[in-house]
């Protein structure tokens, strides 16, 4: 029986985007947002948009892929994918997913996409306004835990005490993104720098994590074209292979009013050897690193469950320095990520990742033949996926 | 009656299907009760149907002692909800309950909300009864014993 596998089965031939803007501001209604995303998309991989003949996205995506492909002319709809799961935990396994649908002949051109529009919809940050509550909330909101940052805020606490790590490493990672977005003209934060005294003076938001250590809301879509292998080489631009995706989480993750037996963790325990098993690739061999940064925190362990340092040595690794863009040890977050370029869900994360193998991106690292992307720490399912040139095939 | 946050949160209730009001049941007696596998004596917490370990579904709801050790902490600042805008910071717990397998509960940290927090700290129960909410409801919160 031959090996199961995605490793250089499919490859994303085109990326595409909206603006994005400030949440609640977009001019246009969140499903024209998917719409403008998709044939962004498209057009960068030269085909007819009528011819995507797959749709994988995450996160409850309000946006129904029979009305997008009734909308669109689609001529034949093969394959329609919901990833189940919240928060950005979805965006690496939706990748995956359209992969193994074209690999596996159930479809030839599929599309990963993500649209949001939250002036349209309720805001992710905010707790929910309901006379009751039943279920795992029971337990929780009435103590005043309602928020993602209020859901995943002890997780962090508990790995910054097991390990002794500083408040320091976690400001890394929010300069970082900060650094990287102001090369970057499509980023929210172009031109609002930050530096360490306005990190150290900014408010908490909830402890560990002050303001710049949580994400964005923006409004906006992006999308990826995914298709088999081979004909991604005729395509106009340099084909981004997947050499590997994984999602999942570990033994009992969800387990209700926290009772994970893992609990400080990003969810990665799992899913990380996982995903360097199927493509063959180790933590030294990966060239720039996109981490989905609901939280900073998030990154933090997310960076060492991927085996990029270990928990003791998270103070020395995570320095500014080592994240930058293109000489640093591990460059992250290149972009700006959902810190400071704009948070799409994670997918901007994605499509960066594609930048940097194609030698587009705003901040670039040099000779990228490895490109990874860990999407949604902390929630469960987490996911993540590695990209690689047409060198590591 | 003191209560540690304002009013006007989502009051819990137990669900339709009524699982975890036995839960709910005690903790207005002020017996804290969680569930147990008969078969292979799991502790299991939240509120399930099932036993996790062994997959009997004979849990029987059983009184814990009401003490436990900080597992985790954080300091809410931000407020994501009309009620508590303007209340200032207060101190959500994680707590392990030695007495069950260390099950995990989250509550409130009662006393001053910038006080240092020690994980690993001993801490004891408080019921918190809210008798003319509507509907009727205790909450578990924890102090430092
Ligand atoms: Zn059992």
């Amino acid at each position: 029986m031959a090996t199961r596998t995605l490793r250089g089965q499919a490859a994303v031939a085109g990326i595409g985007e909206t603006t994005c803007y400030k949440h609640g501001q977009s001019p246009d209604a969140e499903f024209k947002l998917a719409l403008m995303a998709i044939l962004n998309a498209a057009k960068d991989a030269g085909i007819d948009p009528k011819d995507i003949d797959g749709f994988a996205s995450y996160s409850n995506d309000r946006n129904d892929p029979s009305r997008i492909a009734a909308a669109l002319g689609t001529k034949e709809l093969r394959f329609s994918n919901m990833q189940w799961g919240g928060g950005g935990g979805g965006g690496a396994a939706a990748v995956g997913n359209a992969a193994a649908a074209v690999a596996t002949g159930m479809a030839d051109c599929v599309v990963v996409f993500r649209s949001l529009a939250q002036g349209q919809f309720a805001r992710f940050g905010q707790g929910p306004q309901v006379p009751t509550i039943s279920g795992d909330m029971a337990m929780q909101a009435p103590y005043g835990l309602m928020s993602p940052a209020q859901r995943y805020a002890m997780k962090c606490m508990r790995f910054m005490h097991d390990h002794d790590v500083r408040h320091d490493a976690l400001r890394a990672i929010s300069l970082a993104s900060y650094h990287h977005a102001q090369s970057n003209p499509r980023a929210v934060m172009y031109g609002r720098p930050l530096d360490e005294a306005a990190y150290d003076a900014s408010r908490w938001i909830v402890e560990p994590w002050r303001l710049y250590d949580c994400c964005m809301e923006n409004d906006g879509a992006a999308a990826l074209i995914v298709v088999p292998a081979e004909r991604a080489k005729d395509m106009p631009h340099k084909p981004s292979y997947l050499l590997g995706a994984a999602a999942g989480s570990d033994h009992r993750c969800g387990a209700p009013s926290h009772n994970h037996p893992n609990y400080a963790s990003a969810n990665f325990a799992s899913v990380a050897p996982n995903l360097y098993r199927m493509a063959g690739v180790k933590p030294s061999e990966v060239d720039v690193l996109q981490s989905y940064e609901n939280f900073t925190g998030g990154v933090l362990m997310s960076i060492v469950e991927h085996g990029f340092c270990q928990p003791e040595e998270a103070n020395d690794f995570l320095v500014k320095d080592n994240l930058l863009a293109p000489g640093g040890k591990l460059p992250l977050n290149t972009s700006g990520g959902n810190l400071a370029e704009c948070y799409m869900h994670g997918l901007e994360l994605q499509i960066e990742a594609i930048r940097q193998i194609r030698g587009t991106a705003t901040s670039q690292v040099k000779d990228v033949d490895v490109s990874m992307v860990i999407a949604g720490p902390m929630v469960t399912p987490v996911s993540n996926c590695i990209f690689g040139s047409e060198a590591t095939l | 009656m003191t209560r540690y946050l304002p009013e006007g949160l989502a009051i819990p209730v137990p669900e339709s299907d009524g699982l975890s009001q036995p839960y709910w049941d005690g903790v207005a007696a002020e017996r804290l009760m969680v569930q147990r596998c008969q078969n292979c004596q799991t502790w299991v917490w939240g509120p399930e149907w099932i036993c996790h370990s062994c997959h009997s579904f004979d849990l029987a709801w059983t009184e814990v002692a009401p003490k436990a050790r900080i597992y985790s902490w954080e300091r809410v600042w931000h407020p994501v909800h009309p009620a508590l805008k303007g209340h200032g910071p207060y101190i959500i717990v994680l707590v392990e309950l030695p007495g069950a397998d260390n099950i995990r509960m989250i509550g409130n940290l009662l006393g001053d909300p910038k006080q240092d927090v020690p994980i690993g700290g001993s801490v004891e129960a408080v019921f918190e009864h809210h008798k003319s909410a509507n509907p009727p409801h205790t909450l578990v919160q924890w102090r430092l014993a």
